[in-house]
C-alpha cells in the first residue's frame, strides 16, 4: 500500500498558489459520551477547515475536547454527528490509506526495538523492503537530529530524544498530515524550547500540514499559522486566531519578545479566560 | 557475586547444615540408643552422637552421608547404568522437558485464544482454573492407566502429567502479558492500519515476553514435579520418582535423600536455563510496552 505522497495528488485539481486546498474539513461535529448518569458533551458543533501547509494549534484547558477532536480526525474516536473529511476521504478511509502520522503525548516507543527499528515499524507494517526501511529511518532520524543513535534502545535516551524518535517514526512513511497530541507536554522548558525550534524548522522544510494540541500559549503562538482556542463543557471553538499575517513563517525563539507575539498571546489568554468563566 | 554479597549466603548455608546435623542427632537418637543398649556395653554421649551420624538406615541421614552416596552413585557406575543417579535424572528430565514443551504450546495457544476472543475467556478460563484444583496425585494414575490401555507407555504419559501441571502458569502469565501492551501503542498500531495478526506479532507478543518468561520459570519447575509424580504410579524402573519409591520400599533413606537432592538440582538447572534464554531474547532485560 503506497503512502500518500506529498505534493502531486490527483484528488483535487492542481490549485493555484493563492487558493491552498483543504486537507481537513470538519463540519458541525458533535461527540457525546454516555457517562454513568448523564451525557458528556465532549465536542459541540465544531467546524474547522485546515488548508494544506497549515500549522494549527488546538489550545484549551483540560477537558475542552482538543485531543478528542484530533482523535476523531485520526479515526480513533467516532463522532456522534457531523462530517469530517481528511484529504477528501472519511477519516477511516484516510487511516486505512495511512494519510497521517500521529505523535502521542508519550513517546510510545517499543522498548524491545532499537531506535532504528522503532522508526521502521510503520514501514514494516506497510511491507516495504528492508533496505528501503533502513534508508528512510536514517533520513528521518537525521531530520530530527538523532543520527548515530540507530542502535540504541529507547530507555537509553532522554525523554526529549525519545519524543524526537516518535516524531521521526510518524514522518517515516511520509504522510501529508502530522497530528501531534501534546508531544512536549512532559518535557522540561529548556528541552521544550529546543524541540519547538526544531519542529518549526522541520515544518518549514517538509511543508507538512500539522495539527498540534497543547496547553502552552507560548508554544501555540510560536509554532502556529493559526490558533484554535477551545473551551470545555461542552467542548467548542471560541476563537480562531491567524498568526501568519503578523509573524514571519521562519521564526526564532527571540520572536517571543516581539510585540506582535505578545499581542497574539494576549488574545489567546483572553479567549481561554472567557472559556473559563463558563465554569462554576 | 562479590565477597560482600556472598557472606550472608555462606552464613545461611552453614546455619542450614548445622540445623541438619542437630536434626539428625535428635531424630536418630532413639534408634541409636536402642542399638547401643542391645550391644550391652556402657556408652557415653559422644558414642551416641557418633552412632546417630553414621547409621545405615537413619530416620534423617546426615549431609555427608547423602554427599557420599551421591558421589559413589555418580562416579562408581557408567552414566548408562541403572545404578547411576544421573541416568535416572536424565529419564526424569526427558519427561519433564517433553511435558514442558507441550505445556508451552498448549499454554500459549490457550492464552492467545482467550485474548483474541471474548467468548473463549468466559468458556475456557473456568475449566483452566478448575483443572488445577484436581489433585495431580489423584489424576496421575488414571492418565497412566488410560494411556497404557491405548498402548502409550514410557515417556508420553509422564510428559502429559508434567504438561498438566505446567500449562496453567503459562496460560495465566501469557493472558496478562498479551494484554500488557499500552493503550497508546495499540492506538499507534491502529493509526498504521495494522491488522489483528500484525498487532499480535509486532506488539502483543513481544510485550508479553517478560510475563512469559516469569511463567516459564514456574512452569519448568512444576514440570519436574509432574514428571516425578508421574513416575510413582507407573512402577517404572527408571527415573527419580522410581528411585524415591524404591528407596521408601526398602527403607533406604539415604537413597531417597540423594534422589531429592538430584531433583532439586535438576529444577535449579532448568530454571537457570530459562533465565539464560530470557536474557538472550528480551533486550536489555527490560520489558513491557510503555
Amino acid at each position: 500500500m503506497p503512502a500518500a505522497q506529498p505534493a502531486p495528488l490527483t484528488l483535487v485539481p492542481p490549485a493555484a498558489e493563492p487558493a491552498p486546498r483543504t486537507i481537513v474539513d470538519i463540519r458541525n461535529l458533535t461527540l457525546t459520551y454516555q457517562a454513568a448518569d448523564h451525557p458528556v458533551y465532549a465536542l459541540s458543533d465544531v467546524s474547522l477547515s485546515i488548508a494544506k501547509g497549515d500549522f494549527i494549534s488546538l489550545i484549551g484547558p483540560s477537558g475542552c475536547g482538543k485531543t478528542t477532536l484530533m482523535r476523531v480526525v485520526a479515526d480513533l474516536e467516532q463522532p456522534t454527528s457531523g462530517e469530517v473529511t481528511v484529504n477528501g476521504m472519511t477519516p477511516e478511509q484516510a487511516r486505512l490509506k495511512r494519510a497521517y502520522g500521529y505523535v502521542f503525548q508519550a513517546p510510545a516507543l517499543y522498548p524491545w526495538r532499537t531506535v532504528e527499528r522503532n522508526v521502521t515499524l510503520p514501514l514494516e507494517i506497510m511491507g516495504l523492503p528492508k533496505a528501503e526501511r533502513q534508508q528512510r529511518a536514517r533520513e528521518q532520524l537525521e531530520l530530527v537530529g538523532l543520527s548515530g543513535f540507530e542502535r540504541k534502545f529507547p530507555w537509553q535516551l532522554s525523554g526529549g530524544m525519545q519524543q524526537r524518535v516518535s516524531i521521526a517514526r510518524a514522518l517515516a512513511f511520509n504522510p501529508d498530515l502530522l497530528l501531534m497530541d501534546e508531544p512536549f507536554g512532559a518535557l522540561d522548558e529548556i528541552t521544550r524550547d529546543h524541540l519547538n525550534l526544531q519542529l518549526t524548522r522541520l515544518w518549514l522544510g517538509t511543508r507538512k500540514t500539522c495539527i498540534f494540541v497543547t496547553h502552552s500559549i507560548a508554544e501555540a503562538v510560536f509554532l502556529s499559522t493559526r490558533i484554535v482556542v477551545m473551551s470545555p463543557r461542552p467542548g467548542r471553538i471560541l476563537d480562531v486566531i491567524d498568526c501568519d499575517g503578523d509573524l514571519p513563517r521562519e521564526r526564532t525563539l527571540d520572536i517571543r519578545e516581539s510585540p506582535e507575539f505578545q499581542r497574539i498571546a494576549h488574545r489567546v489568554r483572553e479567549g481561554l479566560m472567557e472559556g473559563h468563566s463558563y465554569d462554576d | 557475586m562479590t565477597t560482600k554479597g556472598s557472606l550472608p549466603v555462606v552464613v545461611m548455608a552453614l546455619a542450614v547444615l548445622a540445623l541438619w546435623y542437630i536434626g539428625a542427632v535428635w531424630l536418630n537418637a532413639p534408634m541409636a540408643t536402642d542399638a547401643l543398649n542391645r550391644a550391652g556395653q556402657s556408652w557415653t554421649t559422644a558414642d551416641l552422637i557418633r552412632a546417630t551420624l553414621a547409621m545405615k538406615r537413619p530416620i534423617l541421614p546426615t549431609p555427608d552421608q547423602v554427599a557420599l552416596d551421591l558421589y559413589t552413585s555418580l562416579t562408581g557406575h557408567p552414566v548408562t547404568s541403572i545404578r547411576n543417579l544421573l541416568y535416572h535424572t536424565g529419564v526424569t528430565a526427558g519427561a519433564a522437558l517433553a511435558g514442558f514443551g507441550m505445556g508451552v504450546v498448549l499454554g500459549v495457544a490457550l492464552a492467545a485464544g482467550i485474548v483474541q476472543a471474548r467468548t473463549l475467556e468466559s468458556s475456557l478460563l473456568p475449566w483452566v482454573i478448575a483443572s488445577q484444583t484436581v489433585p495431580i496425585l489423584a489424576i496421575a494414575p488414571m492418565i497412566v492407566v488410560i494411556l497404557g490401555n491405548m498402548g502409550f507407555t514410557g515417556l508420553l504419559p509422564k510428559a502429559i502429567i508434567a504438561m498438566y501441571l505446567c500449562f496453567f502458569p503459562i496460560t495465566i502469565g501469557m493472558v496478562k502479558g498479551l494484554r500488557s501492551a499500552d493503550p497508546l501503542t495499540l492506538d499507534l498500531m491502529r493509526t498504521y492500519s495494522a491488522g489483528t495478526a500484525q498487532t499480535f506479532r509486532l506488539l502483543r507478543l513481544p510485550a508479553s515476553l517478560p510475563y512469559l518468561f516469569t511463567s516459564l520459570k514456574i512452569a519448568v519447575a512444576a514440570s519436574v514435579v509432574g514428571a516425578i509424580v508421574a513416575e510413582l504410579p507407573t512402577g517404572g524402573q527408571a527415573g527419580l520418582g522410581a528411585r524415591l519409591l524404591s528407596g521408601s520400599y526398602y527403607g533406604q533413606t539415604v537413597q531417597i535423600w540423594s534422589a531429592l537432592v538430584m531433583a532439586a538440582l535438576l529444577s535449579v538447572t532448568l530454571v537457570a536455563a530459562v533465565g539464560l534464554a530470557e536474557r538472550a531474547l528480551v533486550p536489555g532485560g527490560r520489558g513491557g510496552a510503555r
